[in-house]
């Protein structure tokens, strides 16, 4: 009985390993494929049949992207770039800001309508992005802050704070209410007693809420291609389809540009990974 | 000097009063212990004294200030809570710097107020540990510490030994009382234990739904208590408590039994009212096994129905009055159930009680 049991368990693990196994490879190919693309001519890309294995490494799509190239004219990287982060740190700043506000007082504070408020928040979740792109785009058309970065600050805030706001409540749930108590009669302000006591041990889940908010704001594609026309406000994702002509894509250049919008993204998840981890456990486990 | 009085103090949450006008005086350095069932009132009453939960009406004085409106910081309080409320970022050391550091005193200042502290606790070996790495006993202790070092006018404990196994409540309890012997701040104290409140109390306040029923020194709640309610509250195994109706100069318990009642009280009632008698345990023991008093008595053979060995006493429970009433037996031999046996009735610790207030009607 037990040997017949090892073996269906044996044989339950690789089946869950090959499993595994698939739904990654389906994951990251495509991921490492953009890479690979990033460092190879064209003329390899287009070949066929199709090389699988890369056999010239090259840097040119990076310098052609910078203007580095005789051949081909540079596109405004440096300006979408920047466009990308101010707009990505801009609106996940102020989502964190009012998001720990707001999670805060649905933590500790009860009041009128706030059930219906919560749910209200999470419905706006609901709603897919691309369903809004046309009101928005008349909306902010008509307040003339289509290609702004401001514009699409506002948006990416809207997206991102009633995430936020949900993902802190948890964290300060866990938070015994006890403890800001006991800081108020050890001399604190109810203010003090939040920066001191309160904020330090909700760290974890403000990362989190952080990153989440920083990521969304980073891929963001659908609503900036609507909301967006020139350097003005062009974040990366929108820049990329720069790379499309009528009737021909330049992949290369392309992903070269993709590899350079995961880049910002890989490093801040590995700054904040050991937070992100340690908060997605500490609010998820008794949340 | 830091007396705290509380007057006419009331509590609502909405329209639902929770507290009904407490009023109290408790003197500079008494310690006072609020004890009651759970949903009393008495931690809500705890909790207006420390400012952490506003007063809908009355006043509450700590010396002669009036803190209604004042927030926890000002009112120079310190309290413990149950949950210990350590802050779990800040090792011992910062637990007890902590309150110091708000109050912006200086690095040595607060090194030696929290050395002094640690020393008094004995926790001097703990300072560099996180609260989680402590154990329920050490825990306490950096919470009393984190109270003691700001050296305030009143202590407030809530419920502070709830959360520890019956041996080490009993060791708290005797630190609990040597801290307050040698520091003589004034304590007002919170449990639903009522050993806890005999043992620690200078003044005891018996709480019910948010009212008080009784203040008095232990031995007062003990002896005299006002109404069923503090009489079966305090003491443990509880009092006695068996409906009766006047016969005369004495009672006739459901069951037939019939046992005179004071002579001072007596008088006072009429043929055919009903009272409730109370007698404790210890007043109620097999011959030549109880107290020995010069008291009347009444003798009352009963059959054992349960009996629990304590190694030096006995509790015997047997019927009486319909009821399953406890005696105490005092250098105890083997019982069987099903034994009879003759209890003596000690007459002078008897009890009586308006049947329907519940009013003791010696008091």
């Amino acid at each position: 009985m037990s040997g017949s049991r090892t073996i269906e368990r044996r044989w339950q693990r690789w089946l869950i390993r090959a499993g595994v196994f698939v739904a990654m490879a389906i994951l990251c190919i495509p991921g490492v494929w953009v890479v690979l693309t990033a460092f190879r001519p064209n003329i390899e890309v287009l070949a066929r049949p199709t090389v699988w294995i890369p056999e010239i490494w090259t840097l040119d799509n990076f310098r052609r992207l910078f203007g580095f190239s005789s051949t081909q004219q540079g596109l405004p990287v440096a300006a979408y770039f920047t466009n990308s982060l101010v707009i990505s740190l801009t609106s996940t700043v102020v989502a964190l800001l009012v998001g720990m506000a707001g999670g805060y007082a649905f933590a500790r504070y009860s009041f009128r309508g706030k059930g219906a408020l919560f749910l209200a928040f999470m419905l706006s979740r609901t709603v897919p992005g691309v369903a809004l792109s046309l009101p928005l785009f008349i909306l902010w058309s008509r307040l003339g802050i289509i290609d702004t970065s401001f514009g699409l600050i506002l948006v990416y805030m809207a997206i991102n704070i009633p995430f936020t706001i949900w993902l802190t409540d948890g964290f300060f749930r866990q938070i015994p209410p006890d403890l800001s108590e006991a800081a108020q009669i050890d001399g604190c302000t109810r203010w003090q007693a939040f920066w001191k006591v309160e904020f330090p041990l909700a760290r974890a889940g403000l990362a989190s809420a952080g990153i989440f908010a920083f990521l969304t704001s980073w891929n963001e594609y659908a609503l900036a291609s609507q909301l967006t026309r020139t350097t003005a406000s062009k974040t990366m994702p929108v820049g990329l389809m720069d790379f499309t002509a009528q009737f021909t894509v330049d992949w290369t250049g392309m992903s070269a540009m993709a590899v350079l919008i995961i880049i910002p993204a890989l490093i801040l998840t590995f700054l904040v990974q050991k937070h992100l981890i340690a908060g997605l456990t500490f609010g998820g486990v008794k949340g | 000097m830091a007396e705290v009085t509380l007057e006419n103090v009331v509590k609502r949450y909405g329209q639902t009063p929770v507290v009904h006008g407490v009023s109290l005086d408790i003197a500079h350095n008494e310690f006072v212990v609020l004890v009651g069932p759970s949903g009393c009132g008495k931690s809500t009453t705890l909790r207006m004294i420390a400012g952490l939960e506003e007063i809908s009406d009355g006043t509450i004085r700590i010396g002669d200030r009036v803190v209604n409106g004042l927030p926890p910081r000002a009112r120079n309080i310190s309290m413990v809570f149950q949950s210990y409320a350590l802050y779990p970022h800040m090792n011992v050391r910062d637990n007890l710097g902590f309150g110091l550091k708000i109050a912006g005193l200086s690095k040595d200042e607060i090194a030696r107020r929290v050395n002094e502290a640690a020393d008094i606790l004995g926790l001097d070996t703990l300072m560099d540990r996180l609260p989680a790495h402590l154990s329920g006993g050490q825990r306490q202790r950096v919470a009393m510490g984190r109270a003691i070092v700001r050296n305030p006018d009143v202590f407030l404990f809530d419920e502070p030994l709830s959360n520890l196994d019956a041996k080490l409540r009993g060791q708290m309890r005797v630190e609990i009382k040597k801290l307050h012997q040698r520091v003589g701040t004034t304590i007002i104290y919170v449990t639903h234990d009522q050993v806890e409140a005999m043992t620690l109390a200078d003044r005891i306040v018996i709480m019910r739904d948010g009212r008080v029923e009784q203040v008095g020194t232990p031995a007062e709640v003990f002896e005299t208590p006002v109404n069923t309610f503090v009489a079966g509250f305090i003491g443990s195994p509880p009092m006695n408590q068996l409906p009766a109706t006047v016969e005369g100069t004495a009672a006739r318990l459901a069951d037939g039994v019939t046992i005179p009642l004071p002579a001072d009280i007596a008088p006072r009632l009429k043929d055919g009212q009903t009272v409730t008698l109370g007698f404790r345990p210890d007043g109620f023991s097999p011959a030549g096994h109880g107290m020995l008093t010069d008291a009347a008595t009444v003798t009352i053979a009963r059959d054992i129905l349960i009996a629990e060995p304590l190694g030096n006493e006995s509790i015997l429970t047997v019927e009486l009055g319909g009821r399953d009433v406890q005696g105490k037996m005092l250098n105890p031999r083997p019982l069987r159930p099903g034994e009879r046996v003759d209890f003596t009735l000690d007459l002078s610790h008897l009890h009586v009680f308006d049947g329907e207030s519940g009013r003791n009607l010696g008091v």
